[in-house]
């Protein structure tokens, strides 16, 4: 589904490499796991795929069902089935959480030819979700992100994820600033769409989102480069040992 | 100083291009000479006044209008309201209405014929008022040549707003008109304003507000290609009252709203809101904004969003002045800008001139280009890029629009900003 081959990217405004060769593919119905140590490129890899600027790829393609992903606008990608739950989700102060969330999705629905769904359908679709991520209807109507906590802007961004229903999903550390129970909340969230057509990339830097989302493959990144493949075992390995020996051994 | 001659003879070309009404009554007759005899003492405004240094008056000091060509046809904005209709077509008022429960309205021809008229005591004597400390020379030419306009008289709370609708028919009608507003104790009115009632503008409000009385002012402009105008407010707050006023431009290539409100009883609020969505090569979008405190416990709020492209202009003027004495004064200003082109421009200059030393003033100016980070993440969700930028223009103007007390009257204009938006106005 996801095929990123030999994927080189540097910073637009400074010669700084970040990615330097990532090959990674993941496959529908697979959950693939990208832990590493800070600074090793695992945003910037979710960055890249979502299309934002500021990087340019020097070599390499990523690609989705076959369509090569670099060449496309952002919304290309979204329409096209990438959804990135972002890091930290941005506040847009004064445009309401169920306007942005319809707006996005008949936009994605209008670029694949697909018929806008109606408000009050609409409404309906939302509101089942939304109840079960535990996001109050009051939360909808408020402007994007503003005035959310910390956990209320991960739950959105796996809101949308629920409502756009994306082929495939990176989740950019979904785990950072959640106590126990919102990463439960948001890993319930997350399990509850995982099917056979979906794949899931979920970056994250501890081992602990990965007891509540189970991956079927694990990578470990460092300086640029995936240098590890295994099974949930790595991720456990890294918990108890750190990365220092899966950087050495990589040397 | 003396005033450059080029000023004066400016003036007096102005005024030689408005032939004289007659058939007044005298103090009319005297509004006017003093009118004109200010306009003669200031001169004509050009752009080494400092009011404006950002603005080129040109446009509205050339004796005659140049050809404005028609907009195309439009809905009016507030086509759905249930209102009391007066049309002005090219600078004329075409239907005279009879007033309603609590409203007298009369024209201002009607009014300034009678030798006994309560409009005497509000004629000139409020824009009057307003040229100190900084002169206002349009505003004084209006004083001294409209024939037009209406006298609006308040008693009690209006069942209906007042909608003044603007119709064009030539390309160089030179509309100048004058209204005066006397709202009674505890009177309530709304006045809505839609289309452009010229292919020149030089319209002047004088607003008293007694004491517990209410007065809302809503004017939509639409996007009209060729608006050049100023459109002037002098108002005088009494005590516990109110005076809303809001404004939206829509496209247009000078459009100058230039207000002055005296608060002078105590406990009495105005809110001032302006918006635009400017284009161009050719458009300038100002807000010339005076309020005074003069009483305690009183709250001004301005509230002024412009959305420019191109290499449109915004300006935006404004001072509070906190009178001696005004004590516990909550004064509020933001102006913004949002540029959609390097080429844009946004010039602001907040003033704040306070002599009581137990106020709240506040103020603040922001100006730049849309969030890209939000952009980013509109598109991230599908939404393409022009739409994620309309988006994030109409969350920039709708704290402007949220000013209006009237939600429906705020709906409106809402859906009609987002129509204009999506057209490219």
């Amino acid at each position: 589904m996801l095929a990123i081959k030999n994927l080189h990217v540097k910073l637009e405004e400074e010669d700084k490499v970040i990615l330097k060769g990532v090959d990674l593919t993941v496959e529908a119905g697979k959950v693939h796991a990208i832990m590493g140590p800070n600074g090793s490129g695992k945003s910037t890899l979710s960055y890249v795929l979502s299309g934002r600027d500021g990087y340019e790829v020097t070599e390499g393609e990523a690609s989705l069902d076959g369509e090569d992903l670099l060449d496309m606008d952002p919304e290309d990608r979204a329409a096209a089935g990438l959804f990135l739950a972002f890091q930290y989700p941005v506040e847009i102060p004064g445009v309401g959480n169920m306007t942005f969330l319809r707006t996005a999705l008949n936009a994605q629905r209008k670029a694949r030819g697909e018929e806008e769904m109606s408000a009050a359908e609409f409404l309906k679709f939302v509101r089942e979700r939304a109840a079960d991520l535990e996001i109050s209807p009051e939360m909808l109507k408020r402007s994007v992100n503003v005035g959310f906590s910390g956990g209320e802007k991960k739950r959105n961004e796996i809101l949308q994820m629920a409502v756009l229903a994306p082929k495939m999903c990176i989740l950019d550390e979904t785990d950072s600033g959640l106590d126990v129970d919102a990463m439960k909340l948001v890993a319930d969230g997350v399990n509850a769409l995982r099917d056979a057509g979906r794949g899931f990339l979920v970056i994250t830097h501890y081992q602990r989102l990965l007891d509540h989302i189970k991956p079927d493959v694990v990578h470990i990144m460092a300086d640029g480069r995936i240098i590890k493949t295994g099974g949930p075992e790595l991720a456990l390995e890294v918990e108890k040992n750190g990365y220092a020996d899966l950087l050495k051994e990589a040397v | 100083m003396a005033v450059p001659a080029r000023k004066i003879d400016m003036a007096e070309a102005l005024l030689a291009a408005h032939s004289a009404p007659g058939g007044e009554a005298g103090w009319a007759a005297s509004a006017r000479a003093a009118a004109a005899s200010r306009l003669r003492a200031s001169g004509a405004p050009v752009r080494r006044d400092e009011y404006w240094r950002w603005t080129d008056p040109a446009a509205l000091t050339a004796p005659a209008p140049a050809p404005a060509p028609l907009p195309e046809a439009t809905a009016p904005v507030f086509a759905g309201v249930d209102a009391l209709e007066v049309v002005i077509e090219d600078g004329r008022i075409v239907s005279a209405p009879e007033g309603m429960e609590g409203v007298e309205i009369a024209t201002l021809a009607d009014a300034m014929a009678r030798d006994i008229h309560w409009a005497k005591e509000l004629y000139g004597v409020l824009e009057a008022n307003g040229q100190v400390p900084v002169s206002r020379p349009l505003a004084a030419l209006n004083t001294a040549v409209a024939t037009e306009g209406l006298a609006i008289r308040v008693t009690g709370k209006a069942p209906r707003p007042i909608l003044l609708r603007g119709l064009r028919k030539s390309d160089s009608a030179d509309a100048v008109l004058h209204h005066v507003i006397r709202l009674e104790p505890g009177a309530e009115l709304t006045v809505l304003e839609d289309g452009g009632p010229g292919a020149r503008v030089n319209a002047l409000i004088e607003a008293d507000v007694a004491d517990d009385a209410a007065l809302h002012l809503i004017r939509a402009s639409g996007p009209e290609a060729e608006r050049r105008g100023v459109w002037q407010l002098f108002a005088r707050l009494g005590r516990e009252s109110a005076l809303k006023a809001f404004a939206i431009a829509a496209g247009g290539r000078l459009t100058r709203t230039e207000q002055v409100v005296e608060l002078t009883g105590d406990d009495a609020a105005v809110h001032l809101a302006g918006a635009c969505l400017g284009d161009g090569d050719d458009f300038t979008h100002d807000d010339t904004v005076f309020v005074i405190h003069d009483a305690e416990r009183c709250e001004s709020r301005q509230v002024f969003k412009k959305v420019l492209r191109g290499t449109a202009k915004g300006v935006f003027q404004g001072k509070i002045l906190v009178k001696e004495g005004a004590q516990k004064t909550d004064g509020y200003q933001i102006s913004q800008g949002l540029l959609l082109d390097e080429r844009a421009e946004f010039l602001a200059k907040p003033e704040l001139e306070i002599y009581a030393d137990d106020v709240i003033c506040s103020h603040g100016s922001t100006c730049g280009a849309a969030d890209e980070n939000a952009l980013y993440y509109l598109r991230a969700r599908g939404i393409p890029k022009r739409e994620a930028e309309s988006l994030l223009v109409l969350s920039f103007l709708g704290e402007a629009i949220e000013e209006i007390e009237d939600e429906d009257l705020a709906e409106i204009l809402r859906e009609q900003t987002a129509a204009w938006v999506k057209a490219g106005a």
